[in-house]
């Protein structure tokens, strides 16, 4: 049976729920599921990694240098690791993206990214020129290795598994890098990814203190994550890790709120397949309304007020 | 300190693409080409390193068709010093491209190497990292700022949940994002100064480089299209249709 190698993504106290949608990729792929967990001080990971529907054996490499998962550390020891695994696979995610490459490079195989649908075993769906062309392609390499979207693939039960873990060991530690500091977004929201419900605010809003003021409440009323265009982002409405769109988050929400977004094809390719889209825009020829289910012609500083009254 | 940019000649970010009909591919005929967006931030960003008397040459690099020499003109007209073209007609992929950088490097020894963080035509993510892979060097990858002082990079990156500053050892792969600068346009005198400056070419096999492509193309389709609804008349209108229609709240 060929074994699938998916790599945890982690912040050494718990598992991210998106490690499940890349486990439901290697699912569809198929054959015996590993999971690898590189961290440090990570034994809360690997027994929540265990315990993932389908997932038949979790690899733990617990070692200081890799507290920060440097895809420069965190490489090598996939590629130590990668002998006897026909996929490599992890989430399409900051951190895949950073990882995989180079992961792919040091195996001389080719990276696949992002993929959205499996053919086969060796053919996948990814998208292209901001999900304008999905492509299809075949890959010749002994070893795949695969990121894959998130929203494109349900993630499986984190609950019913009950894999082995065995430890082993760290590679080498390069010290090519070191952290100085992170600044992660403190928010109470649900995280974009995982979110129900998303608004999110454009250049129309104007200023960070409206963006603020005219959308927290309403996001606050729908228990929504906040999202944002470049534009919005750009202009310092709110912090870079609020950009949805094609080359930032691609989300799938069952609801997506696009309020003074004009809906240029980048952001439009981060949002797209959310399930329905309401567009609030003051232009009605604006080409965000070409996919919004429901447009509302209005000034958003009117309207949503409005809404949030209506709301109740 | 020699700085290397890799440059990639993309269909213009204005454009919404094409598939072609029978399936092979989008549709590139009399389709704006341009310097893809993040390569020119990549530039930017080497540039103002020289200016500021860190980086003494900037030398950017392109792979693909000879129509790629354009994109130089162009990288040459914001401020390189030099370009240098790896010409082929293959279909060039991200490992591909990576290892005929390694090449150019290798003879050139930068100490830093920017690239875009992905091309906005195959939407790859992969180059810079493969590279730096290759090189055996520390990846700064999506950069919203950049420092250097003492033989270190230190480098704010955009990750999911906010931010993050590392330091890496010089040689660096750095790789950036939207954020790091706001690239100048090229002032026509530079054009034409541009035209003047070296352009070298090679071919892959004078590098000693296999670019067969290793995943096949087996058809490209369009999406899913997404059909456009109603437009609702007020607040009240939509509300009731998404707890009655769409039920969604
Ligand atoms: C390489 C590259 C990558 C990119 N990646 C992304 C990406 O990942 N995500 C992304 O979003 N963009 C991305 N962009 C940018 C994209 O091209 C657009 O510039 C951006 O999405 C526009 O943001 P916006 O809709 O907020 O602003 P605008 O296009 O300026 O639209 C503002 C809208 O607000 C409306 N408006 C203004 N005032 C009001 C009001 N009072 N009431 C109601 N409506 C109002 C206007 O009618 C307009 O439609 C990228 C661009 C490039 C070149």
């Amino acid at each position: 049976m060929t074994k699938l190698l998916v790599i945890a993504e982690h912040d050494n106290a718990g598992l991210k729920a998106v490690t499940l949608n890349a486990v439901a990729a290697a699912q569809k792929i198929g054959g015996e599921i590993h999971v690898l967990v590189a961290g440090s001080g990570c034994v809360a990971v690997a027994a929540a990694a265990a315990k993932i529907a389908g997932v038949a054996q979790v690899r733990l490499a617990d070692a200081e240098h890799y507290a920060e998962q440097t895809p420069e550390n965190v490489a090598i020891l996939v590629q130590a690791q990668a002998a006897g695994y026909s996929h490599i696979l992890a989430a399409a995610t900051g951190m895949g993206k950073n990882l995989l490459p180079r992961v792919a490079a040091l195996l001389d195989v080719a990276q696949i990214s992002e993929i959205t649908a499996v053919v086969s075993p060796d053919t996948f769906v990814r998208p292209t020129y901001a999900g304008n062309a999905m492509a299809t392609v075949q890959s010749a390499d002994a070893i795949k290795v695969i990121t894959a979207r998130g929203t494109a693939f349900d993630a499986v039960a984190a609950e019913g598994g009950d894999a082995a873990i065995e430890a082993i060991a760290a590679a080498a530690d390069l010290g090519l890098v070191r952290l100085i500091g992170r600044e992660i977004t403190q928010s109470a929201r649900p995280e974009l990814g995982a979110a129900k419900v998303i608004v999110s605010g454009g250049r129309g809003l104007g200023s960070r203190e409206k963006f603020d003021e005219v959308l927290e409440p309403l996001a606050d009323k729908l228990n929504a994550a906040l999202g944002a265009s470049r534009a919005a982002v750009d202009a310092g409405f709110v912090p870079n890790d609020y950009q949805v769109g094609q080359t930032g988050k691609i989300v799938a929400p069952s609801l997506y709120f696009a309020i003074g977004i004009s809906g240029a094809l980048q952001h439009l390719a981060g949002m797209k397949d959310s399930k329905v889209i309401v567009a609030i825009n003051k232009d009605e020829d604006a080409p965000i309304f070409q996919v919004a289910d429901y447009g509302l012609v209005a000034d958003l500083f009117q309207a949503v007020p409005a809404l949030i009254a209506e709301l109740g | 300190m020699k700085i290397l940019v890799p440059v990639k000649r993309v269909v213009d970010y204005n454009v919404k693409v094409r598939v072609k009909a029978d399936g092979t591919g989008v549709d590139l005929a009399n389709v704006k080409m341009s310097m893809n967006p993040f390569d020119e931030i990549s530039l930017e960003e080497a540039v103002r390193l020289k200016e500021a008397g860190i980086a003494t040459d900037v030398i950017a690099v392109s792979c693909g068709l000879p129509a790629c020499q354009e994109t130089l003109r162009t990288a040459m007209a914001i401020g390189a010093d030099r370009g240098i073209l790896v010409e082929t007609a293959e279909d060039l992929q991200p490992l591909a491209v990576a290892k005929l950088i390694q090449a150019i490097a290798k003879k050139e020894q930068p100490q830093i190497v920017i690239f875009g963080k992905q091309a906005i035509d195959d939407d790859a993510n992969q180059t810079g990292q493969m590279f730096a892979a290759l090189m055996g060097w520390a990846q700064a990858t999506f950069a919203s700022k950049v420092a250097l002082a003492n033989g270190l990079a230190t480098v704010t990156r955009e990750i999911d949940g906010g931010a993050e500053t590392v330091e890496c050892k010089l040689p660096v792969v750095i790789t950036s994002d939207l954020r790091l600068n706001e690239p100048r346009y090229a002032t026509l005198p530079n054009i034409m100064k541009a035209k003047k400056k070296p352009l070298d070419v090679f071919k892959p096999a004078d590098l000693g480089i296999d670019v067969t492509p290793r995943l096949t193309l087996v058809n490209i389709a369009e999406p899913p299209k997404r059909r456009a609804g109603i437009k609702v008349a007020d607040v009240q209108q939509l509300v009731a249709k998404l707890r009655n229609e769409a039920k969604v709240i």
